[in-house]
């Protein structure tokens, strides 16, 4: 498949005033200086631009908490691809988040290994010991946000959560009110 | 092509040789089976994704992908066996889960290939009982184009044709599971030239052209095979019609000229073929006012007024060959000059297709009006000397045309309407439209192909080359001619890049004229 | 070893030997377990005879298609003049398993022998370990025990000098399981969206990049070094009921059971001991209800089933299931199946990539009725409607996560009916009345 940018057919996106972002706040770009370079060094793994796009991807995530829109245009054109294709793998991916978390993302495994072992107990414990109350919602002071995933791959260390990059084993509806407190 | 092997198989009983590495699928339309199908499509890599055209294959343990699967010796190919059929009803029933029934309100029905697969194979019922269906509201996805994503099939034709024919990569699949639909990024619209041939493409109405939204209902329509006439690639083209009037026009497929596709700009441009104001009776003047007479007086008057005086004949680029032949002839016995001018625009090819673009003289038959003599000019009637009699055959004339008509002596105008400019005529003789007349019109590649009548004529409107066959006769040069297609024998017959066609050898899908490169390639 | 618990006397710790051992992280805390001898050995043979004694060992790829990786390996045409690429399938995603995770965090540079060797044996150059997003630990470890390798001349232009180019990068995902599967690995390490792709074309004639390409499991390659430095007769002597089924694998056990935890057992080992004895059995005050033994895509067990069930490749077939991934799945006398088995649609529903109609609307289709069962607004007439939907999702499409979907449904209907019929008589989920769930 072809998804390389023919012609100039589409207005310049990047102009487009504001969209995604908070208030008027021009977007900066986010690989510049050492991010540029680091991409650099990403592009030398692989024999086209294409395949660093998850590795991109990943980095505009480290930088900014999230993907924007503004991002997706910057990482499409670095890459010699179009924002569309970029969008079409950003949302096939559960792990970019296509708009901002609270500071500290906590995704709680529920699938039926864990579930047998209570992580629903755990989510309703996270749930109310951050104040979000719902999932998928940030909390009032905009420290968590608390989501369900499907497998994390550590069934025998029942229930494991992440906390942004952080991978919390065998989590139980007790430990939460102390593991909570190390996230300000 | 002489070195690759063929394969023998058997289709449904029917035994078949096709070349080593034809799709199954394929395979079976030349054993005159169809094998239903959604993503598959001949102009776009194979997807493999509805499954729908899972057949059995003896001795294959799984139902095999017909578009994905290439034919094998000796293969033994069951389409409508219990285990196809069933897996059929099965991805019927899938699709039908989330699609919603909005047959009643869906500009697809009628024309549907969810609808006719379901009729003819799928479950008489539904039997999703109380569970929800997914619900995603209309998008605008620019252009020409709607996306209704709750009836959208996931099958990706419209994707893969962006990327890979037009190379304008503006569509994705966003999403996952059953979540999943058509997207594209904000501000990057389906404004490419050639976009809209999804809307042709998409199997079912989530797809949609906003002219022709609500405007008519499939079965209401009947299709003339014509060939699109606003530019000069000459696209082939279905005219469908609503009580006699053209609503919407359609690609047909020509390998040679415009595969699958036509422009944005050609297959919007339709209403003119139907138009609103025109005269429908054939006028003199008299003194100082234009009354409708009958034909024979109309023809003498115009015999007449073109006697004695220097001719200058504007003909549109958009005639027929048959109206410019006898064009010609007229001006040949008036001793006079044939010029024309057409409107440009830029070109918009589309990438994945050798040699096919909207072209930039945006007229079917330019390369017609020069070969049979008219000469293309920017600014035609500067050649228009003070009493000069003007004749205009087909051409539509504007403000900016004034000065000129000012000019003439005295002017006759060929055509659907008489403009404000033109009140002064002598004589006003009313001509269909390409889509009240049968003809032919020649492509910048030299290619003649034949266009079909698709509305009638109104009123006591005529083919211009009726018109013109009647005036060269009362000009003193009788021609017997009463079809279109006896004119185009007596061109065939007078002009040696017309030499040997006919309708006959023309059929739906155009010849080449000998002499020019094309020709010379297939004859290799 | 059964990580994290004490090693049971009865495992055989090989690739989980240093379970819980920090220093075995290190290259040098690896070469002084016996790291990269094997990898100079391999160096100094012809990779033909490399792929032979891999061949001859009977080792089957451990990610849950159980391939042979001899013959999968000879795949790769030698001398094609094309690039060769290796990819290490790092995606453990399939629920119930979690053993890569820990080869990868405590013996990461085992993984990195394995792969240098069979990236050398396959002719390829470049090997990229795709490691999911999710499993930061070991994304950090596999990146700094790639960096000391290179450091070491493990790596690099002139791998341990003997003059071959082996390069090592690390890839990671983004959250979507299905790139597990080959075809969808390959997609997204190009850069793609995760759609599997249709075969053929096989991957080791145009895969990755449209070169020829072998992807193989941690596991599996984890298991490499071993055979080379041991012998092919030393690892095919390692069966203890079907010789087809070769060496020891690490069954990752979670659920309701005593001691979870990744445990290494020499195949064909008895499954009704393995529960009981070596995992501690059920719960106090429970009982065993049903176990789903190779990760949540192979049929669930009866306790009937699986007590008399030998843990190796044909012992599972035998007993109505699959060895798949090996990630051993255990529901008490607490747990309500149709719970469970809604939360596994939902799961497969979640992760379609919505490329095959079946599968795309099956899956989430699948998890409705069921999800409606479990609230007690099913009716009996569900339960034909799942067979045949999961009919309908098996064997149609382009990789078989649809029949994944298929399985813990139809094997639940099969071996749980009456906890299904339950919820439709009483209107609701018998389990959901007790205090405790």
């Amino acid at each position: 498949m072809s998804a390389q940018r023919e012609g100039a057919s589409q207005a310049d996106p990047l102009s487009h005033a504001s969209r995604g972002n908070v208030g008027e706040i021009p977007y900066e770009p986010v690989f510049v200086g050492a991010m540029r370079d680091e991409l650099n060094a990403l592009l030398g793994r692989y024999p086209n631009k294409m395949a660093a796009l998850l590795p991109a991807l990943w980095m505009v995530q480290r930088e900014r908490g999230w993907v924007s829109e503004e991002a997706m245009v910057e990482v499409a054109q670095l890459l010699e691809l179009t924002p569309a294709y970029v969008k079409g793998v950003v949302t096939f991916y559960t792990m970019y988040h296509q708009h901002p978390v609270g500071r500290y993302f906590i995704q709680v495994c529920t699938t039926s290994p864990c579930l047998a072992c209570g992580a629903d107990k755990v989510v309703e414990s996270l749930l109310s010991q951050t104040g979000c109350g719902d999932l998928g919602a940030t909390s009032p002071d905009g420290r968590f946000t608390v989501i369900e995933v499907e497998c994390l791959g550590a069934c025998g260390f029942a229930t494991p959560i992440m906390v942004n990059e952080e991978f919390i084993e065998s989590v139980t509806p007790e430990k939460v009110p102390q593991i909570l407190t190390r996230f300000k | 092509m002489a070195d690759t092997p063929m394969v023998s198989l058997t289709i449904e009983g029917r035994q078949v040789q096709v070349p080593a590495g034809t799709s199954i699928l394929e395979a079976a339309k030349v054993a005159g089976v169809l094998v239903p199908h959604y993503c598959y499509h001949p102009g776009l890599p194979v997807a493999g994704v509805c499954r729908m055209c899972l057949v059995e294959v003896e001795k294959s343990p799984k139902l095999a992908p017909a578009c994905a699967t290439s034919v094998a010796e000796g293969q033994i190919v069951h389409v409508h066996s219990e285990a196809s059929l069933k897996a059929r009803q099965g991805v019927l029933e899938l699709l039908l889960i989330n699609h919603p029934l909005d047959c009643p309100i869906c500009d697809q029905s009628g024309e549907c290939e969810l609808q006719d697969y379901t009729f003819r194979e799928g479950r008489a019922e539904g039997r999703l009982g109380p569970d929800p269906k997914r619900f995603n509201p209309v998008e605008d996805f620019g252009g020409d184009v709607l996306y209704v994503p709750n009836r959208c099939i996931l099958c990706t034709r419209c994707v893969r044709f962006m990327d890979d024919v037009v190379h304008d990569p503006v569509l994705n699949v966003s999403e996952r599971g059953d979540r999943a639909l058509i997207g594209k990024f904000e501000g990057q619209d389906l404004t490419h030239e050639w976009a809209p041939n999804v809307v042709d493409l998409c199997p079912v109405g989530a797809l949609l052209s906003k002219d022709f939204l609500n405007k008519a209902r499939a079965w209401e329509l009947d299709r003339t095979p014509s060939i699109c006439p606003n530019c000069t690639q000459g696209c082939n083209a279905i005219f469908e019609t609503r009580d006699n009037v053209v609503v919407r026009m359609r690609p047909r497929s020509n390998a040679d000229v415009n595969q699958w596709y036509l422009c944005e700009s050609g297959r919007l441009d339709y209403k003119w073929l139907s138009p609103a104001t025109r005269i429908e009776a054939p006028l003199v003047r008299h003194g100082d006012k234009l009354s409708a007479v009958d034909w024979e007086s109309a023809i003498r008057a115009a015999a007449t007024t073109l006697g004695g005086a220097r001719v200058v004949a504007l003909v549109s680029p958009m005639l027929s060959n048959e109206s410019l032949h006898l064009a010609a002839r007229v001006v040949a016995k008036t001793g006079g000059t044939g010029v024309f001018r057409v409107r440009t625009g830029p070109e918009a090819p589309l990438e994945g297709v050798p040699d096919l673009a909207l072209r930039t003289e945006r007229a079917a038959n330019v390369k017609g009006a020069e070969l049979l003599g008219f000469t293309k000019s920017a600014s035609p009637l500067d050649t228009l000397a003070s009493g000069d009699v003007l004749l205009v055959i087909g051409e539509t004339l504007t403000a900016a045309d004034a000065p000129a008509l000012a000019r003439a002596g005295k002017v006759i105008v060929i055509g659907t309407s008489l403009p404000d400019e033109a009140r002064g005529a002598t004589v006003a003789l009313p001509s269909s439209t390409m889509a009240e007349e049968e003809g032919t019109f020649t492509n910048l590649r030299g290619r003649v192909q034949r266009y079909m009548q698709a509305t009638a004529a109104p009123g006591m409107t005529r083919p211009a080359w009726w018109i013109l066959a009647d005036l060269l006769t009362q000009l003193g040069e009788p021609t017997a001619t009463f079809l279109a297609s006896e004119v185009f024998a007596a061109l065939a017959a007078s002009h040696p890049a017309f030499a040997g066609m006919s309708y006959d050898t023309l059929g739906l899908k155009g010849q080449i004229m000998s002499g020019e490169p094309a020709a010379q390639e297939a004859a290799r | 070893m059964g990580y994290p618990h004490k090693s049971h006397p009865k495992e055989t710790p090989i690739l989980s030997k240093y379970f819980g051992e920090p220093q075995a992280r290190t290259l040098e805390g690896w070469k002084q377990r016996g790291g990269y001898r094997a990898l100079q050995q391999a160096l100094g043979m012809t990779p033909a005879d490399i792929v032979n004694v891999v061949k001859e060992s009977g080792l089957r790829g451990r990610g849950g298609a159980g391939f042979p990786t001899g013959m999968k390996w000879s795949f790769m045409k030698p001398g094609d003049g094309k690039a060769h690429y290796l990819c290490v399938n790092a995606d453990e995603s399939e629920p119930g398993t979690f053993k890569d995770r820990e080869i990868m965090r405590w013996t990461p540079h085992a993984l990195i022998e394995g792969t240098a060797i069979g990236a050398y044996a396959i002719g390829a150059e470049t090997a990229y370990i795709y490691i999911r997003g999710e499993f930061t630990e070991p994304l950090r470890i596999m990146e700094d025990a790639v960096k000391e390798a290179y450091a070491a001349g493990l790596l690099g232009a002139n791998a341990m000098g003997s003059g071959k180019r082996i390069d090592v990068h690390v890839h990671r995902g983004a959250g979507a399981y299905i790139c597990g599967e080959e075809t969808a690995l390959m997609n997204s390490l190009e850069g793609r969206r995760g759609n599997p792709r249709i075969k053929p074309p096989f991957p080791a004639v145009a895969g990755l990049f449209g070169l020829p390409t072998t992807i193989n499991n941690v596991e599996t390659l984890a298991a490499v070094p071993h055979i080379l430095n041991n012998g092919a007769a030393w690892y095919k002597a390692m069966s203890l009921s079907s010789p087809k089924s070769t060496g020891s694998k690490l069954f990752s056990v979670c659920g309701n059971v005593t001691r979870p935890g990744n445990y290494e057992v020499t195949m064909g080992y008895p499954f009704k001991d393995f529960l009981y004895d070596m995992c501690g059995g059920p719960l106090p005050g429970r009982k065993f209800k049903a176990v789903i033994p190779g990760g949540s895509s192979v049929p669930i067990q009866s306790m009937e089933e699986a007590e008399s069930t030998l843990m190796d490749y044909e012992g599972f077939v035998a007993k109505g299931t699959m060895l798949g991934s090996g990630g051993v799945i255990v529901f008490d006398d607490s747990q309500c199946m149709v719970r469970h088995i809604a939360r596994l649609a939902r799961f497969y529903a979640h992760e379609s990539c919505a490329q095959c109609t079946q599968c795309r609307e099956g899956t989430a289709w699948t998890t409705k009725i069921m999800e409606r069962i479990e609230a007690g607004q099913g009716t009996f007439q569900d339960f034909e409607t799942l067979l045949e939907i999961g009919d309908n999702m098996t064997g149609k499409t382009i990789c078989v996560l649809s029949d994944s979907c298929a399985v813990p449904v139809v094997s639940g209907l099969q071996k749980f009916r009456h906890e299904f019929e339950a919820h439709i008589t009483g209107k609701r989920c018998p389990f959901r009345t007790a205090a405790a769930a």
